[in-house]
């Protein structure tokens, strides 16, 4: 086996040397607790408020605005679960899509449970919220939108800016969850009329365990961990300071870098994209093709189950995942994939390959190398593409 | 998660192909879920199977388990291949994770539904074999791209 190539960039990236030397002295030496008194701690203080200011000028939000957590399933949660709670009064309604993280769907379904009502809007074939039928399902009582900056599997990125001037003409809260796109596409909550945003370390080469939600000052929501004044007394707990030194360097190198790396990173995209299309049948493009993320690529290919290209491509020594039900832990395939209106069989058949700041086109030209071959092989094992070849000669 | 039998079975699977003019064969499972399994037999007039083949569309525990059941069934009578079970396969396999214990069951069914086959081309009953159930046309979509 030669050697590794990651191409699972959306699950989880490398942290950056430069980002893990930026934490170390947090640990050993600078290991103080900031809500201390005396200097050697205290100072720590000041470190947070750098970094949150280097994430809030990122966003062009303010300092205050930038709320530390341990993730972005932790920020989707408090966003909607808070707001849902500190808005009740007003409504019970809350309009969403059908092909958001599981970290919202999961979050509105609890809320459902608790007597609130949630839209889950339609997305067409290449996965893009429809802005008539968001209109339309707002009410009286819709007391906010959340839809995904950029969508984790299929990397489609929604008309943020759109949809958030909707939400603000009818004064209802907008939420994004930007877990995939923060750090990749250039985001300005002012700009994007965005309420909050949700937001996590370990996507943009930061450690994993830190992320953050922006929340617009004056938005009204409750605290989600009880306890001491950490972060405007509304998410207690002892800061996580090597994190935060993190995910603000992580934030701060990737708005410096995003040019030219996503520029790069669309390039080998779509050359990527076109070698697939050119050289292996029955495959289809998953996702939008122009509005994409920089370094998402995700295709069906037709009679093959997505677990076993998996393990195929693993025995090459090259990492990426799938929207089969197999590797989802129950019987059905990607609610995404559905969603855009995959039969079942084609949604089995998915894969995701995440590109990263250090692919290069040698990686991809083996990848695709080893792709067609593995397809061709998964082929001629396939009843269904020996029903298909079959019928084609008939 | 796998066994290395299972890996080795998925990766270097035995009997892949068909069988033209088979004796019986018989295809399990459904798209929609992810598995189809077809197997293929050759038996001799002494109700021996001569020879098995496979093709699957699934996981890497379908691949391998089916590969085994021919694997199994392979040179058998057809009593001795109605008692190769998903058990008996798993066993082989030196066992699945929970979550592919079904792919085991599809494996046994095919086997069955090839031996059901045979059984009505020839105008004979098979002690013990059922009609098979599964029907791999319900929920399949004809998709042009």
């Amino acid at each position: 086996m030669g050697k590794q190539i990651y191409l699972d960039n959306a699950a989880t990236t490398r942290t950056a040397p430069e980002v893990v030397e930026a934490m170390l002295p947090y640990f050993t030496e600078h290991y103080g607790n900031p809500s201390s008194i005396y200097g050697f701690a205290s100072a720590n203080k000041e470190v947070i408020t750098g970094h949150r200011e280097k994430i809030a000028d990122v966003l062009g939000a303010r300092c205050e605005e930038i709320y530390f957590t341990a993730g972005g399933s932790e920020s989707d949660n408090w966003a909607l679960i808070a707001s849902a709670e500190a808005y009740a009064a007003k409504g019970k309604h809350i309009i969403t899509s059908k092909i958001e993280h599981h970290a919202i769907l999961h979050t509105c379904e609890y809320l459902e449970k608790r007597g609130y009502d949630i839209t889950y809007l339609d997305v067409d074939e290449n996965g893009v919220v429809d802005l008539e039928q968001l209109k339309s399902s707002i009410r009286e009582d819709t007391i906010l939108i959340s839809v995904m900056f950029a969508n984790n599997e299929i990397g489609t990125i929604q008309p943020i800016a759109e949809i958030g001037q909707i939400a603000h003409e009818r004064g209802i809260l907008f939420h994004t969850d930007a877990v995939q796109a923060f750090g990749q596409v250039p985001i300005h909550v002012d700009e994007f009329h965005i309420d909050m945003l949700s937001a996590s370390g370990h996507k943009l080469n930061g450690p994993k365990g830190i992320g953050f939600l922006y929340i617009r000052k004056g938005v009204k929501i409750r605290s989600f961990i009880h306890g001491g004044a950490q972060e405007r007394k509304r998410r207690a707990g002892t800061e996580n300071v090597p994190g935060i030194v993190g995910i603000g360097t992580a934030a701060e190198r990737a708005d410096r870098t995003m040019e030219a790396r996503t520029g790069k990173e669309k390039e080998l995209r779509d050359y990527m994209i076109s070698r697939i299309e050119a050289e292996i049948p029955y495959c289809r493009l998953n996702g939008d093709r122009v509005r994409r993320l920089p370094n998402n690529v995700n295709f069906s290919f037709r009679f093959v189950e997505g677990e076993s290209l998996l393990i195929m491509l693993d025995m090459k020594g090259i990492c990426a995942s799938s929207g089969s039900a197999c590797t989802s832990g129950s019987l059905d395939p990607s609610h995404v994939l559905l969603a855009i209106g995959l039969p079942h069989e084609i949604a089995h058949g998915s894969l995701r390959m995440t590109l990263g700041e250090d692919t290069t086109k040698e990686d991809v030209d083996t990848v695709v190398d080893a792709l067609k071959e593995i397809v061709q092989n998964l082929r001629n094992m396939s009843p269904l593409y020996e029903d298909f070849v079959k019928k084609q000669n008939a | 998660m796998y066994t290395e039998k299972v890996m080795d079975h998925f990766q270097n699977p035995r009997n892949v192909g068909e069988i033209e003019n088979a004796s019986g064969v018989g295809t399990v499972g459904n798209a929609k879920c992810g598995d189809i399994m077809r197997i293929y037999l050759d038996i001799d007039e002494n109700q021996i199977i001569r020879d098995v083949k496979f093709k699957t569309f699934g996981c890497g525990a379908a691949v391998a388990t089916s590969s085994m059941a021919t694997e199994l069934v392979k040179g058998k009578n057809i009593q001795e291949a109605m008692a190769v079970t998903n058990k008996a396969v798993m066993e082989a396999l030196d066992g699945l994770p929970p979550v592919k214990v079904h792919c085991s069951l599809l494996a046994e069914e095919a086997i069955h539904a090839a031996l059901w086959d045979y059984a009505e081309k020839n105008g004979i009953r098979i002690e013990g074999l059922e009609k098979p159930k599964a029907d791999i046309h319900e929920g399949e979509e004809e998709e042009e791209y």
